[in-house]
Formats: C-alpha cells, sequence, structure tokens
C-alpha cells in the first residue's frame, strides 16, 4: 500500500502528458481538427482514414512533402548515422590508449557540445556557414570556393550525377514516380544545406557516443586480447577478431540511439532552415509541426507523427534483425 | 558500473586498442611517433569542438560591420560590449526580452529539477525496495515510456493542455516534465545498491516509512540524487519542442523558444553578434553545472544507458 503512495505522485504526471497522449495520438490522427476549439463536442469531426490517405495515397501537396521529408530524413540518417558512430569509436580507441596523457581535457572538450543547448548550436553553426563566413574563408585559405550552405538546395545526388554528365533526368527516371515525386527526385541526395545540419548532428552527438564506447571498452576482459597477442595476432587482427565482438552490445546501443534520434531531427531545422530551400530540409518531425501549428491541421499534423513512430519501430527493429544475423555467421 | 572519470586517471583495461603496445620489439622512435601522431589527433579534434565556442565568445563582442569582415577573427576589433548589455538588461534591446527569458527558463529549470529528484526518487524507490501488486507491470511501463520519441506526441501533448485550461501558462510549462521516466528508472537504479540492512535497522528503531525514505536513504543515494538534480537541469534547461508546443505567450517564452522564435522574425540578416551574445547567455548556466559535476553527467549517461 505504501509502495502505491510513493509511486502515484510521478504515475500520475507520466499518464496524464504521456499515456494519455500516446492513446490519443491515434484518435486525433482519425480525425479533422483546426485545435483552435476542443475536439470534443462540435470542435471536430471523425474523418477515418483520410488523413492517412491525403498522406500516402492521393496524390497533392500532402502527399509530396510527406515523400520529400521522408526522402531527406532517409539521407539524414544514412549519413549521419555511420558517420558519428565510426568517428565517436575511433575517438574512444585512441581515447583509450594507455600512453596517452590529459585524456580528462580531451573527453570534456569532445562530450562539450552534446551538452548545450541545440538552439544556441544551431545559431552557432548558422554564423559559421554564412557565405562570407568562417568556413568559406577557410576553404578560401586552401583556394577553394564554398556555396551557401544555408541557401543551396542542390542535392549531392544531383552534384554526382552532372559530374559524369547527366544533368537533366533520363527519361525512365523522369517519368516514373512514387508518392508524387519522379524516381530523379527520390536520387536528388541530401542539398548542401541538409548537408550542413547533417555535419552539425554529427558535431553535437560524437561525445555522448564516445562516452558510451569509452565505458564500453573499459569494462572489456583484459585476458582475451592476451591470449590473442600470445596467439602471436597483430594488432589489427586483434581489433578486429577480439575487440570489435566483443563492443557489439555498445556498437548496438550506439546505433539505435543513433537511428531513433535521427529520426526525430527537429530543433536544427527549426532555427536553421524551416524546412527549407525549396524542401529539402522539410523532416516528418518539423512536417508535424508544421502542418499542425502552423497550418491548425491537427489530424493531418499527427497522422504523420504516428507514421514517423511506426518508421522509427520498423528502423529498430531491422537493426536488430542486422546485428542477429552476424550473430548466427 | 565505473565512472569513467575516474577510471580516466588510472587506466582499468590496458587494452583494447587497434594500435595498442605489446609488440617488444618495438623500436624507441616508432613510441614517440605513436605518441605524437595520437596527440595530434586529439588536438585536431579538440579544435574541431571547441573552435566554434571561441569564435563564438569572440563574436559576441564584435560590432557587426567587425564580424562581417573578419569573422575568423579571435579578437574584437573594435570591441564592444554593448550586446552583452543587451543580453544582460543594462540596456533595452529593441530585439528581444533576453534577461525576462533567462528567468523564466531559471524558474522552469529550477523548479523541474527539485520536483524530478522528489517524484523520481520517491517513485524509483518504490519501484526498486517495496512490495506491492502490480509493482513488475508499472516498472515494464515505465521502461516503455521511455522507449516513445517524444516528437510523435506534439499535438495531443497541445491538446492534453488545451483541455486541461493550462495551454500557455508555467503550469504548461513545468507539470508534464515534473516527473520523468528516465529519471525514475535512474533511482531506481541507485537504490537498488543500498543495503537493505540499512532500512531494516531503521526500521526496528521504530522510524516510519516515509522516514526512513527521507532521513536515511536520500542521503545515502547522494551521488543519484545530484546526478539526477544534474541531468534535470541540464535537460529541462535546453529543452525545445515541448516549450515551444505549450506556450504562446512571449512573456512566458524560455530563453531557447524565444531565440528560436525572434531569429525567425528577423528575416535573413541576422544580428549575429546579439544572437550570439544570447547564445553563449543561454550555454553559461549549464556549462558551469557541467564543469562542477562532469563526473555525475558521465554516470547519468551510463547509468541511464543500461536501459537499452
Amino acid at each position: 500500500m505504501w509502495g502505491w503512495a510513493f509511486v502515484t505522485p510521478a504515475l500520475a504526471i507520466l499518464l496524464v502528458f504521456l499515456v494519455v497522449p500516446i492513446v490519443f495520438t491515434v484518435w486525433v490522427s482519425l480525425r479533422n481538427w483546426s485545435g483552435l476549439e476542443s475536439p470534443f463536442g462540435g470542435g471536430s469531426q471523425y474523418t477515418g482514414l483520410d488523413n492517412y490517405k491525403e498522406v500516402l495515397t492521393e496524390s497533392g501537396l500532402a502527399q509530396r512533402d510527406f515523400a520529400r521529408a521522408v526522402r531527406n530524413n532517409l539521407y539524414y540518417v544514412v549519413g549521419v548515422v555511420p558517420i558519428q558512430t565510426a568517428i565517436a569509436f575511433f575517438l574512444a580507441l585512441v581515447l583509450n590508449q594507455r600512453f596517452l596523457k590529459g585524456r580528462g581535457f580531451f573527453r570534456t572538450a569532445y562530450y562539450f557540445p552534446a551538452i548545450t543547448s541545440s538552439i544556441a548550436v544551431a545559431l552557432i553553426f548558422m554564423s559559421l556557414l554564412q557565405p562570407t563566413g568562417v568556413i568559406n574563408r577557410i576553404l578560401g585559405i586552401f583556394g577553394l570556393d564554398g556555396p551557401a550552405w544555408l541557401d543551396d538546395a542542390r542535392g549531392l545526388g544531383h552534384l554526382t550525377l552532372g559530374a559524369v554528365g547527366i544533368d537533366t533526368a533520363p527519361g525512365f527516371l523522369a517519368n516514373h514516380e512514387f508518392m508524387g515525386l519522379s524516381w530523379w527526385d527520390w536520387l536528388a541526395g541530401p542539398s548542401i544545406t541538409l548537408t550542413s545540419i547533417m555535419f552539425l548532428a554529427i558535431w553535437t552527438t560524437i561525445g555522448t557516443f564516445m562516452l558510451l564506447f569509452l565505458a564500453g571498452l573499459q569494462t572489456l576482459p583484459g585476458d582475451v586480447e592476451e591470449a590473442a597477442i600470445v596467439d602471436g595476432a597483430n594488432k589489427w587482427q586483434r581489433f578486429w577478431y577480439v575487440t570489435l565482438p566483443q563492443m557489439k552490445p555498445t556498437l548496438f546501443l550506439v546505433l539505435t540511439l543513433g537511428v531513433i534520434g535521427t529520426w526525430q531531427v527537429f530543433d536544427q531545422i527549426f532555427v536553421i532552415s524551416s524546412g527549407g530551400p525549396q524542401k529539402t530540409t522539410l523532416t516528418p518531425a518539423y512536417l508535424v509541426y508544421a502542418r499542425g501549428f502552423g497550418n491548425r491541421e491537427m489530424g493531418l499534423a499527427t497522422a504523420i507523427a504516428f507514421l514517423l513512430f511506426l518508421i522509427i519501430v520498423v528502423f529498430t527493429l531491422l537493426q536488430k534483425v542486422a546485428m542477429r544475423d552476424r550473430d548466427e555467421r | 558500473m565505473a565512472v569513467v572519470t575516474e577510471t580516466s586517471e588510472r587506466v582499468v583495461a590496458p587494452i583494447s586498442s587497434p594500435v595498442g603496445e605489446g609488440d617488444e620489439n618495438q623500436g624507441r622512435s616508432w613510441r614517440i611517433g605513436k605518441r605524437v601522431l595520437g596527440y595530434t589527433i586529439l588536438i585536431i579534434f579538440a579544435l574541431i569542438f571547441l573552435g566554434p565556442f571561441l569564435l563564438t565568445i569572440a563574436t559576441s563582442f564584435k560590432t557587426r560591420p567587425d564580424f562581417a569582415a573578419n569573422p575568423l577573427s579571435l579578437i574584437p576589433h573594435p570591441f564592444t560590449a554593448e550586446w552583452w548589455k543587451q543580453g544582460l538588461g543594462i540596456r533595452a534591446s529593441e530585439i528581444a526580452d533576453v534577461p525576462r527569458w533567462f528567468m523564466n527558463s531559471l524558474l522552469v529549470a529550477g523548479t523541474l529539477m527539485v520536483s524530478r529528484v522528489f517524484l523520481d526518487s520517491l517513485a524509483g524507490y518504490a519501484l526498486a525496495r517495496m512490495h506491492f501488486p502490480g509493482r513488475r507491470l508499472l516498472f515494464a511501463a515505465v521502461i516503455g515510456i521511455i522507449a516513445v520519441p517524444p516528437i510523435v506526441l506534439l499535438v495531443p501533448k497541445f491538446l492534453v493542455l488545451d483541455e486541461l485550461g493550462i495551454y500557455a501558462t508555467y503550469w504548461a510549462l513545468i507539470l508534464p516534465l515534473a516527473a520523468d521516466a528516465t529519471g525514475i528508472f535512474l533511482m531506481k537504479q541507485f537504490f537498488e545498491q543500498v543495503p537493505r540492512e540499512l532500512e531494516e535497522a531503521a526500521r526496528i528503531d521504530g522510524a516510519g516509512v516515509f522516514r526512513i525514505w527521507w532521513s536515511v536513504l536520500l542521503p545515502v543515494v547522494r551521488p543519484g540524487v545530484i546526478t539526477l538534480a544534474i541531468l534535470s537541469f541540464q535537460g529541462t534547461w535546453n529543452e525545445f519542442p515541448h516549450m515551444l508546443i505549450a506556450n504562446n505567450d512571449p512573456d512566458l517564452y524560455t530563453l531557447p523558444v524565444g531565440l528560436a522564435l525572434i531569429r525567425g522574425t528577423q528575416g535573413e540578416d541576422l544580428n549575429f553578434p546579439f544572437f550570439l551574445a544570447t547564445a553563449t547567455l543561454t550555454m553559461i548556466p549549464v556549462a558551469i553545472v557541467f564543469f562542477v559535476f562532469q563526473r555525475y553527467f558521465v554516470r547519468g549517461l551510463m547509468e541511464g544507458a543500461v536501459k537499452g
């Protein structure tokens, strides 16, 4: 009885402000609601699966925007997660060297961006990425001409194809479409602006994941590595066949947290680009906000939110399966 | 779980490195080379991670023409404290009421720090040590809640706040975050490490359940309480999406929300020195907490990560 008395205050908060919203997610997504008056009573109408149809199957702006958002975020996840994981792991390995001093200082320096306000960091990056800002000045020293990072919709995919002479969409790419976007548009790649935000995300999150890797490395038993040394394994063999397999739980944790986090990118987009230029930094999370609180289409926004939730669940499960397969081999 | 900060001074695991030592016949010069390479890598990355902050502080003391002409310079020329005066409220700013937002952030993050420590440790203790029907299920539910991506709940959260009639009040900023599942989980972990004999001794002495929790157990899990307190402060001070959808009254903006929203009103020709002074002001409280309580940050991160 005392137990319930102790948990009730916290539980009440979680129930009202998390569990109830979870339940209402599905309910709101099946309605037409402006958010201006209470959806109970006459403030909203049940519209069945209309919101989902508008986003997924009916051609129109809602479908195209959702397709763009998913495309952009897909590129974002595929670009950010491997790079931040690799650099974080690499830095943890370097910092774990016995012969290096000042480890505490470097660890603090690398972790600091992770604990600061995302909004403040976004403003800092905006100042660095101005057309005549710090980054382009540094590039200038090496004779390079940097783009207008935060206002450049050209996709890296299209730029790459352009470099090999394919400037306009070949017929079969232009004529086929999926969810309102031509295959050519799907292949655009992340725009220069989205790529800038990807760098920001990588820069911010490396510190956290580096600490997780560092903690993982420090719990590895030493005798396995010693046995490998006795067996005559060289450094790279020891890394690939001894350290890496033992680090798999940490690796899985970091990849999972990375995927879940990158699918929710919102703050940086809100401050830096509001989805632009030419909607190349639109993401599902930002679309939820823009449609719901901007366009006052709360039902449609919630349908998008629920689809985003499903995407995250599917990606997490896929990753679990991929990691398990490697175990069995 | 070992606290990383401590282990760094006396390395626990002398192994697990791709370029580790061990080959007995290494030359002396090779070893020095390795060290030089290691430090070079570390210093380059330190510049990448800290450089932007140094430039930000420098820019916050520059004039706008100076920033436009010399964004790379670390020395403002001429030096101006104008943007800091505006940010701190010494001089009125035409852009934003930054001092008010700062006080809002302080009020919200401070209140949430106290309420989370209190409510999360109550619940964490009950889940760790008390026997009551439904405990297992409840703990599973808490873990389940941690797994829900918060961004998905923006609209229904607004719905609840609006229906309760607290939208755009301080209540809307504070109440929904007053307890959190991760904090409950963290405190449960800490309470589980306390020896049971301690409670039993107190119970024999005739202390009540609440007394035992408050004056016997809480002091024992002080590291946990400090960890939770600083993580709460950092997390809620920086919190953006919730503070954005819970309120539309400029008088109640927290610093991150105020900064993000006035940026939207300023067009593309931003007054960067002003914005970066305000951004620095936003970072200072968390930075102070971070440098004072650094090892608790790491501990919190590790304890929180175990759930994965």
